[in-house]
């Protein structure tokens, strides 16, 4: 089963519930970061480091004896990653999306692909979660392609957590599509309710089933609620707004560790999680 | 620190029209850089307000704007295919890298190809090679951008479609059409929201800025994102200062993160205390300094200290 955690922006507290479901889930759980651009989930869940292992997209190089400069490559890429005015084209890697059209419209198989690193995976066994990182490199603008590599990371069995990107765009698309149940995660502001329509609609579209946990509950209104009555929504749970558990999470400890009295909401979380009825479709 | 020349300054240089922006960014998002923009949108002086964060544009919810002009985005294009005219021989399943094609059961039993628009990038690639000519390559509607008269003046600001990708190119137009307004109605400043992280669309709302603010929390997750959105920074050699959101949830870790960044060469240009009247002036639709609470104070001495009131010389 994979159960992608996600929220129409950041900071509603979704590593919070994805780090603490993962360790009351524990026994074998696959936590993938899918929050490429900032993984922070080791910070909650310290354990061994694997090596890390470099992801790479298939970039075209250019034969200089072979090409005759026909500029059949850059008519066709959507991207303008490859650029010919008359001339031998000239390649611009960070805008390349690695389709390998270029290669295969050139007459003159005169287009190699090589690899170009465009971040790492990094594996941490945290005492019973095995934690997959996806880190993406500082100006690699298009983080896709790395999220669908940790995306494929996932066992065909057992249980896997997605922590996937805040927002609704594309890098949400790829950490969240296959999966099996959305928790949205927001708060009870009126920035919380735009985002998560934003984010309920996106799910839709995916025709994924979800769930709503409501974190700080209590720090705004009712709309929030309002909103998933409406929709239909189950609310899975509620977080208080504690200011402890802000402060727990500051130091990087999990709030079902350094707060024990909050166990047992997140314990019927994860029960609600585990055992969603897929006919509850959002 | 030296104030650095801007390498990437974007076409039309905002250099020569005397136009500055402060693009206020979080790393991490949800660190209340919407609500320090906004409030530094209402401190400036005749600023016209750009909200770059356009995969959750939540500035609006603060500055009331008034849409005088809507615009659909277009970007890219989407490959559909023809079901009527498709064969089945599975040559665009077998080329697409993006796992965008399904095989499914074709109408006369035989196999037929379907595009997931949500997962298409739109390369192309199907389209060049299926050998029916099946496969049709519109233009793709991502969003649409809005012109705006808020409480603090011309706004513009955007929706970005569900799915859609290239929020990039969306996040540079929102500050072209803020730049121009700037210049139309005689305005120096730019205030913008920009967006989390330090993908593609964060880069675009950074290029040629005068001044970049990162709003962080003193969090173990805060404090590993300043280090990449200050390389970031660093990277497109752009001004860069940081301010501490809630400082006092965790005062060892705010020393902490001001060391950092000032070692980054970052200049620390304030604190803002935990204040739960952030969410009670969210919740009347307004930006902290336009009410009484405690960490508005906070924010002014920001806006200070931040100095952008009254442009360096060159
Ligand atoms: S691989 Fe695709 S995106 Fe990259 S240069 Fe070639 S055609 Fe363009
Ligand atoms: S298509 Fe091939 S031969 Fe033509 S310009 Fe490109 S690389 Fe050169
Ligand atoms: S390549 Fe064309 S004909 Fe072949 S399966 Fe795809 S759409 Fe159909
Ligand atoms: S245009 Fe490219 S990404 Fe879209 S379906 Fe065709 S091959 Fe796949």
């Amino acid at each position: 089963m994979i159960v992608a955690i996600a929220s129409g922006k950041g900071g509603t507290g979704k590593t919070t519930v994805a780090v603490n479901l993962a360790r009351l889930l524990g026994g074998g759980v696959h936590l993938l970061d899918c929050d490429v651009e900032e993984p922070n989930d080791h910070l909650f869940l310290p354990g061994t480091n694997g090596a890390a292992e470099p992801v790479t997209l298939p970039v075209p190089e250019v034969d200089q004896q072979r090409c005759d400069a026909c500029g059949a490559c850059s008519d066709f890429c959507a991207y303008h990653a490859i650029v010919s005015f008359g001339i031998k084209p000239l390649v611009f890697p960070e805008l390349c999306h690695g389709c390998g059209g270029c290669a295969l419209v050139c007459p003159r198989q005169a287009i190699r692909e090589v690899p170009r690193r465009i971040g790492e995976i990094r594996t941490v066994e945290a005492g019973g979660v095995t934690l997959v990182q996806g880190r993406i490199d500082v100006g690699v603008p298009s983080s896709p392609p790395l999220i669908r590599a940790v995306r494929a990371r996932a066992p065909a069995q057992g249980m896997t957590l997605v922590d996937a990107p805040p927002g609704t765009s594309c890098p949400v698309v790829a950490a969240v599509r296959g999966a099996d149940l959305v928790v949205l995660v927001t708060e009870p502001t009126p920035f919380g309710l735009h985002d998560l329509e934003l984010a309920v609609a996106l799910v839709r579209e995916l025709g994924i089933p979800c769930g709503v946990v409501i974190n700080r509950a209590g720090s705004g209104d009712d709309r929030v609620h309002a909103f998933c009555r409406r929709e239909g929504l189950p609310i899975l749970a509620q977080i208080p707004d504690d200011r402890r558990i802000a402060e727990a999470c500051s130091r990087g400890r999990l709030v079902v560790e350094a707060l024990p009295e909050y166990e047992p909401l997140f314990r019927q979380l994860s029960g609600r999680v585990t055992h969603f009825a897929p006919t509850q479709r959002c | 620190m030296p104030e650095r020349r801007v390498q990437t300054a974007p076409a039309g240089g905002a250099r020569r029209t005397g136009i500055r922006e402060l693009v206020v960014i979080s790393g991490k998002g949800g660190t209340g850089k919407t609500s320090v923009a906004a409030a530094l949108a209402v401190l400036a002086e005749r600023p016209v307000v750009a909200d770059c964060d356009v995969d959750a544009a939540d500035l609006h919810l603060l500055l009331s704007p008034r849409v005088e002009a809507r615009h659909g985005f277009r970007a890219g294009h989407e490959a559909v295919i023809d079901g009527g005219r498709c064969l089945g021989c599975g040559e665009c399943f077998r080329l697409c890298r993006y796992g965008a094609i399904e095989r499914t059961a074709g109408p006369a039993g035989g196999a037929a190809c379907v595009v997931d628009p949500l997962a298409c990038e739109g390369c192309g690639v199907c389209v060049r090679f299926c050998p029916a000519g099946a496969i049709a390559f519109p233009e793709r509607t991502c969003g649409e951008w809005m012109v705006s008269r808020a409480r603090t003046g011309p706004m513009v600001h955007a929706r970005l479609g569900v799915a859609a990708e290239n929020s990039g190119k969306l996040v540079s137009l929102v500050r072209q059409e803020a730049r121009r307004l700037a210049a139309a109605e005689g305005r120096t400043t730019v205030i913008v929201d920009g967006p989390p992280g330090i993908g593609c669309p964060v880069i675009a709302s950074l290029t040629g800025a005068a001044q970049v603010l990162v709003v962080t929390e003193p969090t173990v997750a805060g404090e590993h994102d300043l280090a990449r959105v200050l390389a970031l920074a660093g990277h497109f050699d752009i001004p860069a200062a940081v301010c501490v959101n809630k400082w006092d949830i965790n005062p060892q870790m705010t020393w902490r993160i001001e060391d950092a960044a000032a070692a980054a060469g970052a200049r620390v240009v304030g604190r803002i205390r935990h204040d739960p009247g952030v969410t009670a002036a969210q919740l009347r639709q307004l930006t902290v300094v336009e009410t009484g609470t405690a960490c508005a104070e906070d924010v002014r001495a920001l806006w200070r200290q931040l100095g952008f009131a009254n442009p360096n010389e060159e």
